[in-house]
């Protein structure tokens, strides 16, 4: 359990801040008490400091989770997001996606969202930004990355992509062993 | 296509009997009435080859017999009347035999007269009755059948019958009456069947002996039917002989007879046979009992011992199928309302739970598959059994407190705890197997759980890292004799040493756990204790364990419903607070067996053992224990409506005396 060190903590914000952009600091200084971000294994774990010192005081061997996970680092240095951290993003993400009902389940399964899928989308998206898609009832769904911007999303035919899936809640069910 | 007609052919009529295709059965188109008739086709062509057959022989032996019997008769007529009066009961051979001779009779004047009316139809009836009858002899039997048989045979063709009966006109020399046209009739077959009886085709005698056979199942199977009526009212169940009991009977039979036992024993006066105790009865109902359900022995034992036998039978029954599918509401993500009206949408059809809960929900069916929703991938709900819902409920924990779920796998009762604490203060939630801990991973942060620790030590080790819990869950693993339901492999496999292992375990678990506790919160200091498992061995006796060896009391559950705790149960004496522990049941409470008992802690006191308390090896002493009557904190009052007795029972009661 130990802090993040000032490249990966770089690498890491600029990765949250695809879909958050500045809302990162939000995250940080929060009224009910106190929150950091810790690492363990590569992981990232944003935690309570209250539940920080309780954990602390175990062997980390014993520890397989704390707070919660909101991805790892990878071999080659690069942070990968977890589906666990979507709880967090998704009130403060900047751009969003709707899909509709019928797509709700390909998107599940962990295909990528058709223009035939699209409900919404926030005015503004560019080509490659990181979304957080949702239901059209406002239920999280997962992350993505939209092939397309939001002008170009108009005009595209039905059976093109609009947006890369990058997790889904489907995971939870699909990758239950190593979802962490 | 369809029916084909061999207009003409020789074994045209010929009709093949028994199951087969339609166009089998039926008979070939008859010729329309005003077409010419082709040639052949008239009056003998009506018979078929065998009736051919069966008449030529009949004639011939019929003329033969009457030589005979014109010999014989006219000395003999007088003896057949006194015989006729006395002897109605007699076998029907010689009784046919009689009627044949009165029709042969030559004295027309005789046949008509009242006697032989009177004779004839009670002839008939005398039939009937044999027919019913279940004493008679095999052979009377076998010519009954036979005779039955060829009616039916020969019913579709009276053309035929009328026809013998001109020719058997024709060729008596008396001439009958057509009065007695339709007696005719009968004893007309009568004596066809007599005299074919010794020159039966092989599937006519076939048929008879089926036919005999038949008969007296029936008449077994009427038997049974008035034995079994009047069970009521008789003393039915026959204790099996001493060598038959290792018998395997068949499945059914074995269920009759755990009826028969328990009637027996609900009224054991009354319907016991004389020299046998009640031991051999429960002896044989536990054989039985375990043949059914297919338990082990040492499982069923305990579960007679638990249950009164009106009880066992449904507890057993409801084991065998399953409790209804619940899901219970995160209600860190969304409302019990809104998370039903997203699954009405879906097609689910769901109801609440019951009011003591506020977040259950059962469903009764749906089309879509129940963990797999998007609802459910979104965290709003948890796949969880009614029954594992109560201990939390019991815990009721508070926000910002630290609480403790030692065996929290796989995290249904602790994101429960979570959720109730509105993702406050901390959670521990802990369990010693790895692989099962990543479960409770996936479940919180799919619920949202983000105040939580998820480790996995070995409970028994908690205390010595941790002592500042307010409130701890111990669901203590078991042998899950109350899900049976769920597992059924447990009736089997579950025998004396896992039981020990269990409740050992248990045992140290719960002192562990009371041990982490922080009796000084000045919110908590409780501790839940939950098995799903029924037996008294791992639940009432640890519960009893711990109060005698911690400084704890028994408090009430806060639950509304579920029986009461067992505060003696066969050889076994508990703490009198032990009332206040809640049971719930398969067959009363509609959900899985279940234990919930919520203790409090008063103190760090580890009391040393005194006198033999250290060397007993099950809790089996029935001193109600010294200490706990002892401590009687008077601030705190959680079991004010309990009588705690002034003195012991048995033996404690002797030195308590002196």
């Amino acid at each position: 359990m130990k802090q993040l060190t000032d490249d990966r903590m770089k690498v890491f914000f600029e990765k949250l801040s695809k879909y958050i952009g500045s809302n990162i600091k939000l995250l940080i200084d929060r009224s009910d008490g106190k929150y950091c971000f810790r690492e363990k294994k590569d992981r990232v774990y944003y935690v309570s400091e209250k539940v920080l010192n309780m954990g602390s005081m175990m062997n980390p061997d014993n520890i397989i989770s704390i707070g919660t996970c909101f991805g790892k680092f990878t071999k080659s240095g690069k942070f990968r997001i977890h589906i666990t951290s979507l709880d967090y993003l998704a009130p403060y993400a900047q751009h969003k996606m709707w899909i509709k009902p019928a797509a709700e389940q390909q998107f599940l399964y962990g295909h990528n969202v058709l223009k035939s899928g699209l409900g919404r989308i926030t005015e503004s998206t560019t080509q490659y930004q990181g979304v957080i898609v949702f239901s059209m009832s406002d239920v999280p769904l997962g992350f993505g990355v939209a092939a397309k911007s939001t002008t170009e999303c108009k005009h595209t035919d039905p059976l093109s992509v609009v947006c890369f899936n990058q997790a889904d809640i489907g995971e939870f069910i699909r990758c239950e062993e190593d979802l962490i | 296509m369809g029916r084909k007609a061999k207009f003409g052919d020789d074994g045209a009529v010929k009709q093949i009997k028994g199951p087969g295709r339609k166009a089998k059965k039926q008979k070939p188109p008859k010729m329309l009435p005003g077409l010419p008739k082709l040639e052949g086709d008239d009056e003998p062509k009506k018979l078929s080859h065998r009736q051919k057959q069966r008449a030529s022989r009949r004639t011939k032996k019929k003329e033969e017999r009457k030589l005979i019997k014109k010999e014989k008769k006219k000395g003999v007529i007088k003896d057949d009347n006194v015989k006729n009066n006395n002897e109605e009961s007699d076998a029907t051979k010689n009784i046919k035999s009689e009627i044949v001779k009165q029709f042969s009779d030559s004295n027309s004047s005789w046949l008509k007269s009242k006697n032989s009316k009177s004779i004839i139809p009670e002839k008939d009836d005398d039939i009937e009755s044999y027919d019913s009858n279940s004493d008679v002899d095999d052979e009377v039997e076998g010519e009954n059948g036979l005779e039955s048989f060829d009616e039916d045979g020969l019913s579709d063709d009276d053309d035929y019958l009328a026809g013998t009966l001109d020719d058997v006109d024709s060729s008596n020399e008396s001439g009958i009456e057509d009065t007695v046209l339709k007696n005719k009739k009968t004893s007309t077959k009568k004596r066809k069947t007599e005299d074919s009886d010794d020159e039966l085709l092989p599937i006519e005698k076939a048929a008879k002996k089926l036919k005999a056979a038949k008969k007296k199942e029936d008449a077994e199977a009427n038997e049974e039917m008035k034995m079994q009526i009047n069970v009521a009212s008789q003393d039915v169940f026959v204790f099996p002989a001493s060598d038959k009991i290792d018998e395997h009977i068949p499945i059914p039979e074995v269920e009759q007879r755990i009826k028969d036992i328990l009637l027996v024993l609900s009224n054991f006066n009354k319907f016991r046979e004389e020299n046998r105790s009640r031991q051999e009865y429960t002896e044989l109902l536990l054989k039985d009992l375990c043949t059914y359900f297919s338990y082990n022995t040492f499982l069923m034992e305990k579960m007679m011992h638990l249950f009164p036998l009106e009880d066992l039978m449904s507890f057993l029954e409801a084991s065998e199928t399953p409790r209804p599918v619940t899901i219970r509401t995160n209600s860190l993500k969304t409302r019990r309302r809104d998370l039903a009206q997203a699954l009405i949408n879906r097609g689910v059809n769901l109801d609440p739970i019951g009011n003591w809960s506020k977040v259950g929900l059962v469903v009764y069916n749906s089309t879509v598959p129940i963990g797999a929703t998007p609802e459910y991938l979104a965290g709003h709900y948890m796949l969880q059994a009614a029954s594992s819902m109560l201990p939390v409920m019991a815990l009721a924990p508070q926000e910002n407190e630290h609480i403790l779920d030692m065996c929290s796998a796989p995290g249904g009762k602790a994101s429960h705890i979570a959720a109730i604490m509105k993702n406050t203060g901390v959670l521990i939630a802990n369990d010693v197997n790895k692989n099962r801990a990543k479960a409770v991973i996936g479940n919180f942060h799919r619920m949202g759980v983000a105040n939580s620790v998820i480790s996995t030590y070995d409970g028994r080790h908690i205390p010595q890292l941790f002592k500042n819990f307010d409130r701890v869950l111990l669901d203590a693993p078991c042998t899950g004799t109350g899900v049976i339901s769920k597992d059924s492999g447990v009736k089997m496999s579950k025998d004396e040493t896992d039981l020990q292992r269990c409740f050992t375990l248990q045992r140290e678990l719960l002192l562990a756990a009371i041990d982490s506790l922080n009796f000084k919160s000045s919110t908590g200091g409780y501790l839940v204790y939950s098995t799903c498992s029924v037996l008294v061995e791992e639940n009432e006796c640890v519960i009893d364990y711990a109060l005698k060896k911690r400084d704890v009391k028994l408090v009430d559950t806060g639950l509304s419903f579920g029986t009461e705790g067992f505060t003696n149960l066969r050889q076994h004496r508990f703490h009198p607070t032990m009332k206040l522990t809640r049971r719930f049941y398969p067959h009363t409470h509609n959900m899985d067996g279940f234990f919930v008992a919520k203790l409090k802690k008063f103190s760090n006191i580890i009391s040393k053992n005194d006198e033999s308390e250290d060397n007993e090896e099950e809790i089996e002493t029935n001193n109600v224990d010294a200490e706990t009557t002892e401590v009687q904190d008077i601030n705190e009052k959680p079991v004010a409506n309990i009588k705690i007795p002034k003195h012991g029972r048995g033996k404690n009661r002797a030195v308590k005396n002196k």
